[in-house]
């Protein structure tokens, strides 16, 4: 289940534009680790990274390792596809499919896997729904499109969608930016029952979240502009926010920049 | 050394956060802003400039104009053919029977003429709306970038020759080409009724199969074009949402893509079957005349009603057996209006993806 990834020199690239440098970094199981940084210093760019959805975009290229559990999902005998199945992600909008249902919105995962048991789909759903903290609001309206819900409801479907294929490592990317303080508590909550059994990383723009939710914050930061953004520093997220070791950490989170 | 600077931000995070118990901290920090005291209330009316007005009044003039038009040709042809409908001597619309060149005997009905117009215009469809569907997934999902935009533009050169260059191409082309297939379908499958031996010469190609193949790559463009539109605005959230589950190419099409463009699909595919029906000069220069009747096979030959009113130009003459070939044109014209409605009812039932 919850499995350890180890970002290994990493470097990646929009067409020549050199977007993030030499990022190591080690990620623990059952553990939340937060990417916070200024806009544009390539933190969702290393999380897009990490289940191979970075390279979707034209012209991008990847150099270095990324290392789940000691295996390197970027040698080229590894499928992506396969990566994106054990590597589950949650994205800045809620996107479930519109024109499913919600059951069939939270087994899509599955249904692509190729499983066809409809019991077992629907044992799957209510577990997926209830690990999402969304079962009670939406049980007697499974059958309903999952446009139809509101907006936190909707990311929390999105969670149990990405939960239901059981993934070794949970990433989101800014999952409460688009969500009002209620909705995001309740995201916050959930991340905090999720780290019981996934590997989570979260970008966040907000640093009280960062604080809240995560273990481990990881620092990002841009030297200058069409420069690469650099891993500045990583650490216990309460050392980050009450004794960081850098400077350019410790003005960020005291808001003096960014 | 924090400290003053978190006393200045309180909405920034100084907090270590490692206090977990106090939850209610960050709530309250994004409590909602007080409310502004709302901007003195006027109850002057809204502004309107000169310009206002100017564009008012084209943009409702151009939505009359339509109307008054479409309405004026509806009036014009109901005018035109209630005389001759009047002096019809066989029932309009069940005969099979069209003589006109006897102004004071007019014997015409439009049955033969709708099933063919009819068939021709679903052959066409049943070719186009696959091939169609192919190239725009293959132009928006599937083909590199550099490729996409001259394959694009040659289809789209497609929608540029003119149909009489189509019609002189299904006759001295593709009608030959076709001869040894239609031949075989024949002889094997001609039990089927529409593949059985049909009411003209097949070596000359003058059928409604090749007659539905010309016209099905006349609307090729058009279904594809519109296709292609629609399909390149799938929301990029939702395909990454698709690919981040693991889906491969063909799946993201299928969760994403194919939904999402269904609408614009189908909407494409009622253009392009509405030009089927009306396409006039490539079907008159290739459908053979028939000697008997329409018996639904496809190696039948006939009329269209857009052939048929374009080559009767010598029986114009006289109002009364122009009248009857009016009536047929007003035929055309509800058959027409009639596919959009429905084409309008099937995108409105598919909504649902916003």
């Amino acid at each position: 289940m919850a499995k350890r990834l180890d970002i290994k020199d990493l470097n990646l690239f929009y067409g020549k534009f050199h977007a993030v440098e030499n990022v190591s970094l080690a990620v623990p199981p059952k553990n939340v680790t937060a990417f916070i940084g200024p806009s544009g210093c390539g933190k969702s760019t290393v999380l897009r990274s990490l289940n191979r959805m970075h390279e979707v975009a034209p012209g991008a290229r990847v150099e270095g390792k990324v290392l789940l559990d000691g295996e390197d999902i970027y040698t080229s005998t590894v499928d992506p596809v396969e990566v994106r199945r054990t590597i589950g992600m949650v994205f800045q909008r809620p996107n479930p499919f519109p024109t499913m249902s919600i059951r069939d919105n939270v087994v899509a995962g599955l249904r692509l896997a190729g499983l066809k048991d409809k019991k077992k789909l629907d044992e799957v759903a209510e577990r997926s729904l209830r690990g999402a903290n969304l079962w009670n609001e939406v049980k007697d309206r499974l059958d309903k499109p999952g446009g139809g819900l509101s907006g936190g409801q909707q990311q929390r479907l999105c969670i149990a969608r990405a939960i239901a294929v059981q993934p070794d490592v949970l990433l989101m990317d800014e999952p409460c930016s688009a969500l009002d303080p209620i909705s995001t508590l309740a995201i916050e909550d959930l991340i905090t029952e999720l780290k019981k059994e996934y590997t989570i990383v979260i970008v966040t723009h907000n640093m009280q979240q960062a604080a809240r939710v995560s273990d481990q914050t990881a620092f990002f930061n841009l030297l200058g502009v069409g420069q690469p953004g650099q891993l500045i520093e990583v650490d216990d997220t309460e050392k980050i926010f009450s004794n960081p070791s850098q400077k350019a950490t410790e003005d960020y989170i005291s808001g003096r920049f960014g | 050394m924090n400290d003053p600077v978190v006393a200045k931000r309180p909405a920034g995070s100084g907090d270590t956060g490692a206090e977990r118990g106090v939850a209610a901290a960050p709530t309250a920090s994004e409590a909602p802003i007080p409310p502004t005291p709302e901007a003195p209330v006027t109850t002057k009316a809204p502004h309107v400039r000169p310009g206002d007005r100017i564009f008012r009044g084209l943009a409702t003039g151009s939505g009359v104009f339509i109307v008054v038009l479409i309405g004026a040709i509806g009036l014009f042809l109901i005018l035109q053919a209630i005389p001759s409908l009047g002096l019809d001597n066989v029932n309009f619309l069940t005969s099979r029977e069209w003589n006109t060149t006897d102004p004071t005997n007019l014997r015409f009905g439009i049955l033969d003429l709708t099933l063919v117009t009819v068939v021709v215009a679903l052959v066409a469809l049943l070719i186009a709306m696959p091939i169609a569907l192919g190239i725009a997934l293959f132009l928006t999902q599937y083909a590199p970038r550099r490729l996409a935009r001259p394959f694009a533009y040659v289809i789209d050169l497609l929608a540029a020759v003119p149909s009489i260059v189509f019609g002189l191409w299904g006759l001295f082309v593709l009608g030959p080409v076709l001869f040894p297939f239609s031949e075989w379908l024949i002889a094997n499958l001609g039990w089927i009724p529409i593949f059985a031996k049909g009411n003209v010469n097949v070596q000359l190609g003058g059928t409604i199969f090749t007659a539905g193949i010309v016209v099905a790559v006349m609307i090729l463009p058009i279904i594809t074009a519109v296709s292609r539109e629609v399909f390149e605005r799938t929301p990029t959230m939702h395909v990454e949402g698709a690919i981040a589950l693991g889906a491969t190419k063909w799946e993201v099409v299928r969760t994403t893509v194919l939904p999402f463009g269904k609408a614009g699909y189908v909407s494409a595919s009622m253009l392009g079957l509405g030009r089927a029906l009306g396409e006039t000069i490539a079907v008159a220069i290739i459908l053979s005349t028939a000697t008997s009747s329409f018996g639904w096979s496809l190696f039948d030959g006939g009329s269209t009603f857009a052939s048929k009113i374009a080559l009767a130009a010598p029986e114009f003459n006289d109002a009364r057996s122009a009248g009857a070939y009016i009536a047929a044109g007003l035929v055309l014209f509800v058959l027409t209006f009639v596919v959009n409605a429905i084409a309008r009812s099937i995108v409105a039932g598919h909504k649902e993806y916003e």
